[in-house]
């Protein structure tokens, strides 16, 4: 019910946004397309009226959708938030441009460990947003074992109350991970074990779901989920006190959105502007406070130790360093993703 | 006159040259090569991904969405004929209220529609509840086919109702009257007069329940919680996450011929119809 009523919300928001947009005829529209459910909106009328520059902003809802829409041309997007892969399969096609840090100031504030990653060594192209990892979302009351290994998945016992993500990376890099094989593995072998392992879990398997999983979950419609810590944050957030989030000890993904300017971009400056604006202290701790993920700045980061110490110990907002050590960042597959497509299919049309 | 009225038509023609034929030549064009599709003069002939739709794999899905597409316009049929009969019986005055009634639903989006059967189905959801509140057993279709079924049934039975009531409503009075007068009784006026008369409404029916049905995606996501994909959901998983064109081409291409095939079958039934009902008058 929820869902529907922010559905609803971002349709209204976005009507009205068209009717503005008719309605100014001068000035930039600058395009920002970000993921579902992942800027405090109420921030892009500020960025509006600082600037005078209007926003159309519009939503995607996993990294292969927006690849898609770039790939397929016709787009003028002027900034978006891909993941650290996507972006290295948009820098390896030549699809970025490099970002001018005269025009970002407020780049001091991100922490140094969130520069120069492996998806963009030189951070020419790329500023990061949010950060995260991908775990497993449980039900208190429904679940009574320890949620902090991938092999709870696997649970005989929790048969018919597993939610897993009709995502071909995350799926997979599951069953990868918990076989201690690399989540970005490229060899055959290890693969066809990771398939057999899906496709066993199949019948303890309740649905195949993606952003839907939050909901289910909180809803007591399933035990366990897997999905991004995030979910797990905004729930926290809103109070649901019998929802927990396990990062497992084998490790899991670590995932880095970036603001990223496309090349078909008319306007770099003004979205160089906007990303400068979302990296403002104040506008930064806003963002991450509405959205509970957690944040690269490091401003953020201290005023959320001042106001809100107890996330701290939560998983899903900062997880253990040790496990972290363990995690990987998603590497771009090449040529190889459609076997991981095809073993996607393959589990779901079991 | 004739001549400014044909140039009313240009418009359209353009439109669907430009909006329907050529889309269509490029999904038959991506369909038969292979290679990157950013580079046009790169792609080379190749059957390959028809090959691939040709795994057992891909046909296991193409012969469930044929399935649930052919069980759902059946039951879509049986639900439907009635309830354009009762409509089309009733006084002028309340009929198109019932009419709106019954279309009220689809004014709505179709997701969001799909999305409330979700919250009602689901295993902890308003229906379940409901049941254990008042002590019966729990209703566990979602996710699966049960569910998906009810999905596809819900949003397409408007589409079986109008044109079986279309036709209905049109069966001139006399006609009955006159099957009455010969003796005939209600179930033969039903049988002899009345279902012969609305086989072109259902047959429409079927057709504008089918199509939609059997391509249909995002229901079987949603409602069978993805674990029985069908050829729609393959097609979005092929432009939108895979983004291999050619096999997603390839897919519409094998669908579209089923259909056509379908299609044709039914146009003949029509036709068979018609031809009877000539020889009979």
């Amino acid at each position: 019910m929820k869902k529907i009523l922010v559905r609803t919300t971002v349709i209204a928001l976005l009507i009205a946004a068209i009717m503005s947009l008719t309605g100014c005829s001068s000035g930039v529209v600058l395009n920002v397309f970000n993921w579902g459910e992942y800027m405090d909106e109420t921030l892009i009328d500020e960025f509006e009226k600082q600037t005078g520059i209007r926003v159309n902003y519009k939503n995607y809802a996993t990294n292969e959708e927006l690849l898609a829409k770039l790939e397929a041309g016709g787009s003028s997007y002027d900034v978006i938030f891909p993941s650290d892969y996507a972006i290295s399969e948009l820098i390896k096609k030549d699809m970025l441009l490099p970002i001018n840090y005269d025009n970002i100031p407020n780049y001091k504030y991100i922490d140094d460990r969130f520069k120069g990653l492996d998806f963009d060594p030189e951070n020419k192209y790329s500023v990061p947003y949010f950060w995260g990892t991908i775990g497993i979302l449980y039900n208190k009351d429904m679940v009574d074992d320890p949620v902090d290994s991938w092999d709870i998945l696997w649970n005989e016992k929790y048969k018919g109350q597993i939610l897993m993500k009709k995502d071909v990376r995350d799926t997979i890099g599951a069953a990868l991970k918990k076989l201690g094989y690399s989540m970005n593995s490229t060899n055959d072998n290890e693969l066809a074990e990771a398939k057999e392992l899906l496709l066993a879990q199949v019948p303890l398997v309740n649905g195949y779901y993606g952003d839907e999983i939050r909901d289910l979950i909180a809803n007591g419609d399933a035990a366990m989920g897997l999905t991004y810590s995030g979910d797990a944050m905004d729930l926290y957030w809103e109070g649901f006190e019998n929802i927990g989030y396990g990062v497992p000890k084998e490790g899991t993904n670590v995932w880095y959105d970036c603001m990223v300017i496309p090349k078909t971009s008319k306007h770099k400056d003004e979205a160089e502007r906007f990303i400068n604006f979302m990296l403002d202290p104040d506008i930064a701790f806003k963002n991450s406070e509405a959205m509970g993920y957690s944040s690269p700045n490091l401003k953020v980061i201290e005023r959320m130790r001042q106001e809100y110490p107890e996330v701290f110990e939560l998983p899903a907002y900062w997880p253990d360093e040790e496990i972290l050590e363990k995690s990987e960042v998603y590497l771009d597959l090449g040529d190889y993703k459609s076997k991981y497509n095809d073993i996607l299919t393959e589990v779901l049309a079991r | 006159m004739k001549k400014t009225l044909r140039i009313l038509a240009y418009p359209y023609v353009v439109w669907m040259v430009i909006f329907i034929v050529v889309p269509l030549f490029l999904i038959l064009f991506y369909s038969f090569t292979k290679g990157d599709i950013h580079d046009i003069g790169s792609l080379e002939f190749s059957v390959e991904s028809y090959k691939k739709v040709a795994e057992p794999l891909y046909l296991k899905v193409i012969g469930d969405s044929f399935l649930l597409a052919f069980i759902s316009t059946a039951i879509c049929l049986v639900l439907g004929y009635p309830v354009a009969l009762i409509i089309a019986n009733t006084d002028q005055k309340y009929r198109s209220l019932l009419m709106m009634l019954f279309l009220v639903p689809i004014w709505m989006n179709f997701l969001l529609r799909t999305y409330a059967w979700m919250s009602l189905l689901s295993p902890n959801g308003l229906i379940n509840r409901f049941l254990t509140a008042i002590g019966l057993p729990r209703l566990e279709i979602m996710p699966g086919n049960a569910a998906v079924l009810l999905g596809m049934v819900y949003n397409f039975l408007p589409f079986m109702v109008l044109p079986i009531y279309t036709v209905l409503s049109k069966i001139d009075k006399q006609v009955l009257e006159a099957s009455s007068d010969l003796g005939g009784n209600k179930v033969v006026t039903f049988t002899r007069v009345i279902l012969p008369l609305s086989i072109p409404g259902v047959v429409s029916g079927i057709t504008m329940v089918f199509l939609p049905a059997v391509s249909t995606f995002v229901i079987s996501g949603l409602l069978g919680g993805g674990k029985t994909p069908l050829i729609g959901d393959m097609i979005e998983q092929q432009f939108l996450f895979a983004r291999n064109w050619h096999f997603g081409s390839s897919l519409s291409i094998i669908l579209m011929v089923m259909i056509l095939i379908s299609m044709a079958v039914m146009s003949r039934i029509d036709k068979n119809n018609q031809e009877e009902g000539g020889k009979a008058r």
